[in-house]
Order: structure tokens, then C-alpha cells, then sequence
């Protein structure tokens, strides 16, 4: 399990730093929520199913998608 | 000057750190109100999920409080983007595989969303969570079919103001039988039941309502917003 763990806290701190290195928005905004879906499962290995699932629905899912739509209003959404 | 600033501020939280570490073994913390908690809240409120108990009747109030935040924020946001002018393009519909998830998804979402709410005493989860899954699924029309209304946003405005009403009448209701506000209701029924804990799962139900049309709501004007390019 430690392994795993480990696993997973090296992914997200890559893709945190992915965040401030993607030059796309949208790229960045996918990292970000990688980073929120990790510390979604490190919540479950601490036996806080609760707080996993807030960070879930909240963190990577709904965030994401203000940030997704904030892009878009600001005229930021390139995808290429 | 902004370096010098940034340093200040690494340096103050570098000392506070280290005071903690002085203070307090790693992983090894003093509170003990969660035993306190796990030893009494089966009995004092019915809730098979603890966590439901702490955040509906330990501290209903901390709650409320929370929904009044989001409420604001979700006012302010509603404020900055303004409204629409009349001749703004559209954005094109979504392409096939986007527009038959969405039709797919919508009920599934909504099925979830409600199990979670409905379930919050018994199993993790309850109204915030189950609330965002319900926003979720009722932005995802939206996003396959730009333009569309599902529901009017006066009626998700009431929907709302009900919602938020509901919890604040059943905490005066217990004001009303001399108890403080807030204080559960109702019979505790079985442990582990649908129908237990009381007056617990109506105000989740509450809150998962009010919770779930105000980010819709926020999510469907953001939506709405014009966009630059």
C-alpha cells in the first residue's frame, strides 16, 4: 500500500508542477484536476471517504469545470 | 519588493511550522473529541455516518453558515458576469459523442446525485457532495446543446429560497419545543435504517437541493456569458 501511495503522491506533485510549466490553459487545467483526483485517493487511505468524495465532486469535477468555463470567457480556450 | 515580500512570508511560515513541530509530535495529536464523538453519536442522534451527524447536529449552525458562503459567492459571481447582450454568437453544438453522454448520463447523474443525498446518514457522502453530482448533471445538456434552457432560472431561483428556508424553519421548529436551534428532531428510528435519524436526513435533503440549484444556477450563467476570441 505504501508503495502505492507513494506512486501517487509522485504524480501529483509532477503534475503540479506540469501546471506552471503547460503553456496551454486547458493542459493546465487537466493537470490541476489530477492533482485534486490524487489527493481524492489519498483520502480514502486515510479512511475519510467523506472528505474523498467532496474532493472529488468538488476539486476535480466542479473546479475544473469553472476554471473550463472562466477560460472561455476570458477568451483563453486554445486547444491546440 | 514583491521578493522581499514573498521571502518575508516563507520565512514567517518556516518559524510557525517549526513552533508547531516543537510543540506537537508528528501524527501524534492531543484532541480527543473524535473518540468522545465515536463512543456517543450512534446513540445521541441515530446517524449510522458520524461525519452526518457532526455537520447536521454537533454543529448545524457551522452548516448554515457554510450555505450562507456559498450563497454569496454564488450571488457575487451572478453579479460580475453581468447579462447578456442580444446579438452575442452562439457557441455550435457539441459534437456526436458529447451530445448522446449527455442524454446517456443526465439520468444517471440525477439517480446518483439524489442516492448520495438520500443516503447521507447512513453511508459517506450527503448534501454538498450529492448537490454538486445534481449541478453536474444538469450542466451537461448544456454543454452538449449551447443555448438551450432546461429549466427557467426564476423557477431554480424559488427552487433555492425553498431549500434554504426549509433548513432554517426545522432549526426554529426545535427553538419552538424550547430546545436550541437546530437541535434534531423527530424519532431516531433504527439504526442503519432508510427512515432514521430523525429530522437529519430532511435537512440534508435540504441542503443537497439548495446546493445543487445554486451551482446550476452559477454553471448555467457562467455558461451563458459571453465569450471573448
Amino acid at each position: 500500500m505504501e508503495v502505492v501511495v507513494l506512486v501517487v503522491v509522485i504524480v501529483m506533485l509532477l503534475s503540479a508542477v506540469a501546471v506552471l510549466l503547460f503553456k496551454d490553459f486547458l493542459a493546465a487545467l487537466a493537470a490541476m484536476s489530477v492533482v485534486s483526483l490524487g489527493l481524492s485517493f489519498l483520502f480514502v487511505v486515510a479512511r475519510a471517504p467523506d472528505v474523498a468524495m467532496t474532493e472529488a465532486a468538488i476539486g476535480a469535477g466542479l473546479s475544473s469545470l469553472l476554471f473550463a468555463l472562466a477560460l472561455r470567457r476570458l477568451g483563453l480556450w486554445r486547444s491546440q | 519588493m514583491r521578493r522581499f515580500t514573498a521571502a518575508l512570508f516563507l520565512l514567517g511560515l518556516g518559524v510557525m511550522i517549526a513552533a508547531i513541530y516543537q510543540h506537537i509530535d508528528f501524527g501524534n495529536t492531543s484532541v480527543n473529541a473524535g473518540q468522545a464523538i465515536n463512543a456517543v453519536a450512534a446513540q445521541e442522534t441515530g446517524a449510522a455516518n458520524f461525519v452526518t451527524s457532526v455537520v447536521l447536529a454537533y454543529r448545524g449552525i457551522d452548516t448554515l453558515l457554510e450555505l450562507t458562503i456559498l450563497f454569496t459567492a454564488a450571488m457575487i459571481g451572478g453579479m460580475v458576469l453581468g447579462r447578456r447582450r442580444a446579438d452575442a454568437p452562439r457557441d455550435p453544438d457539441a459534437g456526436f459523442i458529447l451530445r448522446t453522454g449527455a442524454d446517456l448520463l443526465f439520468p444517471l447523474l440525477l439517480v446518483v446525485g439524489l442516492y448520495i443525498i438520500l443516503h447521507g446518514h447512513l453511508t459517506p457522502g450527503g448534501g454538498f457532495q450529492g448537490g454538486v453530482i445534481l449541478a453536474s448533471a444538469f450542466f451537461l445538456p448544456l454543454l452538449a446543446r449551447p443555448g438551450i434552457t432546461l429549466i427557467d432560472q426564476r423557477i431554480v431561483s424559488l427552487v433555492e429560497g425553498l431549500a434554504g428556508a426549509t433548513f432554517i424553519l426545522i432549526g426554529l421548529l426545535a427553538m419552538f419545543d424550547g430546545k436550541e436551534f437546530l437541535t434534531p428532531l423527530l424519532d431516531k428510528g433504527e439504526l442503519g435504517a432508510l427512515i432514521s435519524a430523525g429530522s437529519l436526513p430532511i435537512l440534508y435533503l435540504a441542503v443537497g437541493i439548495k446546493v445543487g440549484s445554486e451551482l446550476a444556477g452559477l454553471l448555467a450563467h457562467l455558461a451563458e456569458a459571453e465569450a471573448l476570441d
